[in-house]
């Protein structure tokens, strides 16, 4: 890697205003970040890492919401909301291996929006709100393609508020080499209607089945599905799957995650 | 009642304690003083013409100590190729020149143009990205069918065309084999790829050059499984430095896998460097370097078709194979494809007429050379699927069919070069079928049924020559180094020993299962004795360890030694109990003379050897230090037959090992333990291949599996609990331990019955499908359900 300055600030405000720096650049638990600097594939003069701040640390559940701090490890997710949102822990625990979920973090997950990773599966069909030491964004408004989300540069991710479903299961087909998710459906039935999220999928990024929501709305099961299928026209290809094989598993993780949360 | 020592016995291996603890010394544990590093510009472009290299800025960086490109190699030999072919026409082999550092061209995205030594590796590597380059890219030759047309463009603009030779075995054959086919009651067609591979041991390599400027003497600290082939092949063909002013170490290795046998340019480097700037260079590859410099593995395309009578009796098999070398000949490249497994394919079947033609093929691509198998793997992978596929073209049982075809009478010459001294194939299918649980099968597959899931269930024989070679008869074949083992004895005066051997254990547990025959040889305790190897320096010249061969061949050295030690100690222990040398006997540590109570104790012995004081000095000489050098007469021939059980899911493709049995015979087993360690390895790399790895180009010639992110590595968790057996034991005839070797069948073994079950479950849910290519990605088994 190259050289670059490190900054450990303890509250928001330091960190903030550290990132106002030029070519400051936030590290949440570096799971991605710092491989990607190992390869030399980034050059930032300043890293300013998130993990000391306590503000941005821990989870609380309250009003059926689960709010989780931007800054809090995945394993952290998975042990403490498996009563409050199993469907989400257990998302959380199947991430990486135990090293990545003691080290990579939720803010860090949705910030860079990798468009193969579990995180933003959940937080779309949760109809999270994002929220950031700037102002909050709702789901449906802060996935924006590949690696790209609506953060402003320099604003960080502190917390995450995601609605806990009557019902909810995550379905994950992990692509055998890096077991990111090939395709992972996260499929979230709430009392007015059912949220389905496809991540690794879609050259878009993240996104809603919409068809799927509609048939579930009315019908919570996985008949209701029979007969939808995903287009291929619009899904990643490359040599671990080709467009129809992904469209054709969003189709099957739908289902079985369906048949798993009912 | 299982022995506790001694051959026969599983005593923990006493290295993984260092291995386990980190107390290890591997090569880049080795630091010298002040040394430098070096950072190699490697090539981004498959092929391109290098037209200017600027060294100017980059020179002028911090830490900067000098910049090398192939210019400064234009008087230093090239890396040598240690095996010639000679072609079906009696032509030799197209070899072109290696350089170190990439000279006019580059032809590999990953070869190396330019290396930069600074003070440290970061500054080296900052120089390295300051270095103006300016390529023009070429066409890149990736496909190796295409690589052969005529007109296609050159990988080396020298030789007359891609194809660096067409090889067959045996070309008197060919008229029989046409013969049998035009007379054959069923001919069985399969084309199929085996795949790419590359062997991602866990320690990457790792090159530390040093000069001594009082003396002139190199050293060479490296990750290498034979450093005296290193030391020879770098010393008389590269560097023009005489062994005897050239010293190789190969410490701690962690894990070779065939990838670490040959001699790279790095190490030629780091010498070539130490010397020139009078200070230790030292490389150490990343894990993305290894995967572009390290040498692949497999990759072949083939083509074989199997004539079978009226009565099912194979009559004929010929194969047409594409193999490829990548964009240089690796050492041993050019004899994987064709001794290592033209000669293998008569596989364990009394098919009498065979005809194996290969066309090694240069490419854009990383050399390819031995890995895991080597050879022996493509040709069990073609016989066992086309057999396969053949049965159920007939409708017959695949085992069945195989057990009808059996050699079973030895020793059995094949029509492909090689003599069989043991074997009992339907031992090895009898325990098979017993450990694997046949009879069990149509109700686990029921259940699987009842789950959603396709239950198949796949079986192969494999054969396999390890413990190359008979020197005389490799040299016919075109190897360019002889093929013994040495091994010196050195017993010191208290009665401990040390065994100097040119094997080298790079996982193999050799530290452990050595002393094991030594101390059953003269009856003493193991830790007793101690093994010392890697290092040119103290060791006797030797091969190195690969081809499954460090037990039966340098355990063979091992006992010749022993045997000379324990014959002159014979005579020491006459003279010292005034008896005749004919009625001494040494037993449990102890010599004896036959009817009477006269005794004296091994270390009384080895004590007057290095005291002399009471000896016969007028016969023999002081001391207890023997040397041995053993070649062997033949190949060994392990054998094995394999079983898998995979479950299939129907609805995404995805295909999980739900049982695998492997019933081997691997002659007399020294160490249990270690053996079904070796198998439990063997098959893991196996069904890595069959289902997992795969390195991929595409037709730009960039390598699109160059990473974990998209190599799959097999996991804990794809794979199963083996049932593994070694009890069916029909010792190897020629070698004084009756070994055959086990490091190497676990993975030429196991992929065809990985294919042949997840084909056998495709079948059974009413799919017409054939083949499918390694490895049977979930999105390679959804597409051929696909139709």
């Amino acid at each position: 890697m190259y050289e670059f300055d490190l900054v450990k600030p303890a509250t928001l405000t330091e960190a903030v205003a550290a990132l106002g720096e030029e070519d400051a650049q936030a590290l949440g638990g570096g799971q991605t970040l710092i491989p990607t600097l190992k390869q030399r594939l980034a050059s930032p003069s300043k890293l300013v890492l998130l993990s000391g701040i306590a503000e941005m640390q821990g989870i609380s559940v309250e009003a059926g919401v689960v709010s989780i701090g931007g800054a809090t490890p995945h394993g952290v997710v998975a042990a403490e909301v498996a009563q409050s949102y199993p469907a989400l822990a257990a998302l959380a625990g199947n991430i990486g291996d135990p090293a990545v979920r003691n080290r990579g973090t939720i803010g860090g997950s949705l910030a860079n929006n990798d468009p193969a990773a579990c995180y933003p599966a959940a937080a779309l069909a949760s109809g999270a709100t994002i929220v950031t030491n700037a102002r909050q964004i709702a789901a449906d408004d802060y996935f924006d393609g590949l690696f790209t989300t609506a953060l402003e540069e320099g604003e960080i991710v502190t917390q995450v508020r995601l609605p806990v479903p009557e019902v909810a299961n995550y379905q994950k087909f992990v692509q055998p080499a890096s077991r990111f998710a090939l395709v992972g459906v996260f499929v979230a039935k709430f009392a007015d209607g059912v949220r389905v999220a496809v991540t690794g999928a879609s050259e878009d990024g993240v996104f809603r089945w919409s068809e799927a929501e509609a048939a579930l709305s009315g019908n919570f099961s996985a008949e209701a599905l029979d007969g939808l299928s995903v287009e291929a026209e619009g899904m990643m290809a490359d040599i671990h799957g080709s467009k129809a094989y992904r469209a054709h598993l969003i189709a099957v993780l739908t289902k079985r995650a369906v048949a798993a949360a009912v | 009642m299982p022995k506790d020592s001694g051959i026969g016995a599983s005593p923990k291996r006493r290295e993984d304690v260092r291995f386990l603890t980190g107390t290890g010394n591997y090569t880049d544990d080795i630091n010298l003083n002040g040394q430098a590093y070096v950072h190699f510009l490697r090539s981004d472009m498959a092929h391109g013409r290098i037209t200017s290299i600027d060294t100017t800025a980059a020179a002028a960086m911090p830490g900067v100590v000098r910049i090398f490109t192939g210019a400064d190699f234009e008087g230093v030999g090239g890396i040598p190729c240690g095996w010639q072919i000679t072609d079906k026409h009696g032509e030799v082999m197209q070899e072109p020149a290696h350089p170190v550092l990439a000279q006019g061209k580059a032809r590999y995205v990953g070869d190396a143009i330019a290396a930069v030594v600074a003070d440290t590796a970061e500054q080296a590597r900052d120089a390295a990205e300051a270095i103006e380059l300016d390529m023009e890219e070429l066409p890149a030759v990736i496909d190796m069918k295409a690589a052969v047309q005529e007109g296609a463009t050159k990988v080396h603009d020298d030789l007359t065309s891609n194809l660096c030779y067409d090889w067959s075995l045996p070309e008197d054959n060919k008229p029989a084999v046409e013969e049998a086919f035009a007379n054959a009651a069923h001919v069985t067609t399969l084309e199929l790829v085996n795949n790419r591979l590359i062997a991602n041991p866990m320690e990457p390599r790792v090159a530390v050059g040093d000069f001594n400027r009082a003396t002139g003497d190199s050293t060479l600290y490296t990750t290498s499984q034979n450093p005296h082939v290193i030391r020879l092949l770098m010393g008389a063909f590269v560097l023009g430095i005489p062994e005897h002013k050239l010293r190789v170490i190969a410490p701690d290795v962690g894990g070779g896998f065939g990838t670490k046998i040959f001699h790279y340019a790095e190490e030629a480097f780091c010498t070539f460097a130490a010397k020139a700037l009078n200070r230790a260079v030292k490389w150490t590859s990343t894990r993305s370097e290894a995967f572009i410099s390290d040498a692949h593995g497999r990759d072949h395309v083939s083509t074989i078709q199997l004539a079978l009578d009226a009565d099912n009796n194979f009559t004929a098999l010929r194969t047409d194979t594409y193999a490829n070398m990548g964009a240089y000949l690796s050492t041993f490249a050019p004899s994987v494809p064709t001794w290592l497994h033209g000669t293998l394919m008569a596989g364990n079947y009394k098919t009498p007429a065979i005809y194996v033609n290969v066309k090694a093929v240069f490419t854009n691509t990383v050399p390819v050379d031995a890995y895991r198998g080597a050879g022996r793997p493509e040709a069990t992978y073609q016989l066992e699927r086309v057999i396969d596929k053949a049965a159920r073209e007939l409708g017959v049982d695949p085992v069945a069919l195989r057990r009808q075809n059996f050699i079973t009478e030895f020793p059995y010459a094949t029509p492909v070069a090689v003599e069989y001294d043991t074997g009992d194939y339907n031992a090895t299918m009898d325990k098979l079928e017993e450990i694997a649980d046949f009879a069990g099968f149509a109700a686990r597959r029921s259940a699987s049924e009842a789950r959603g899931k396709v239950r198949g269930l796949g079986v192969n024989c494999y054969i396999e020559a390890c413990g190359i070679a008979p020197s005389n008869l490799v040299g016919q074949l075109g190897a360019r180094a002889g093929l013994y083992e040495s091994a010196t004895v050195r017993v010191n005066a208290t009665g401990g020993l040390v065994v100097m051997t040119g094997s080298h254990s790079h996982g193999q547990g050799h530290e452990t299962s050595f002393p094991q025959v030594i101390a059953e040889m003269i009856g003493i305790d193991e830790s007793m004795v101690e093994v010392v190897h890697g290092d040119t320096a103290n060791t006797p010249m030797g091969m190195g360890t690969y081809g499954s061969r460090s037990l039966a061949v340098g355990g063979s050295a091992m006992v010749r030694a022993t045997e000379k030690i324990i014959a002159k100690a014979k005579k020491i222990a006459a003279h010292l109990m005034e008896a005749a040398e004919a009625d001494v006997e040494l037993k449990d540590g102890a010599f004896s003379v036959a009817g009477t109570d006269k005794s004296v104790a091994w270390g009384d012995v080895t004590l007057a050897a290095y005291v002399p004081h009471n000896y016969p000095l007028e016969d023999i000489e002081p001391g207890l230090e023997e040397t041995a050098f053993y070649d062997p007469a033949n190949f060994t021939y392990p054998s094995g037959a394999y079983a898998c059980e995979v479950e299939l899911d129907p609805e995404t493709g995805k295909v999980s090992i739900e049982r695998f049995a492997a019933a081997d015979d691997f002659g007399n087993v020294v160490n249990p333990m270690i053996v079904e360690g070796q198998v439990h390895g063997g098959i893991g790399q196996g069904i890595g291949q069959a289902l997992l790895e795969g390195a991929v180009y595409n037709e730009d010639g960039q390598l699109l599996s160059a990473s974990y992110m998209d190599y799959a590595m097999p996991r804990a968790d794809d794979l199963p609990f083996y049932q593994v057996d070694h009890s069916c034991q029909t010792p190897c005839t020629h070698n004084p331990l009756g070994v055959k070797g086990c490091g190497e069948a676990g993975a030429i073994g196991s992929p065809p019955s990985v294919v042949n079950a997840v084909v056998d479950a495709l079948q059974s849910m009413g799919k017409d499908v054939t083949h499918v290519d390694m490895p049977l990605s979930p999105a390679r088994v959804w597409q051929a359900m696909q139709g």
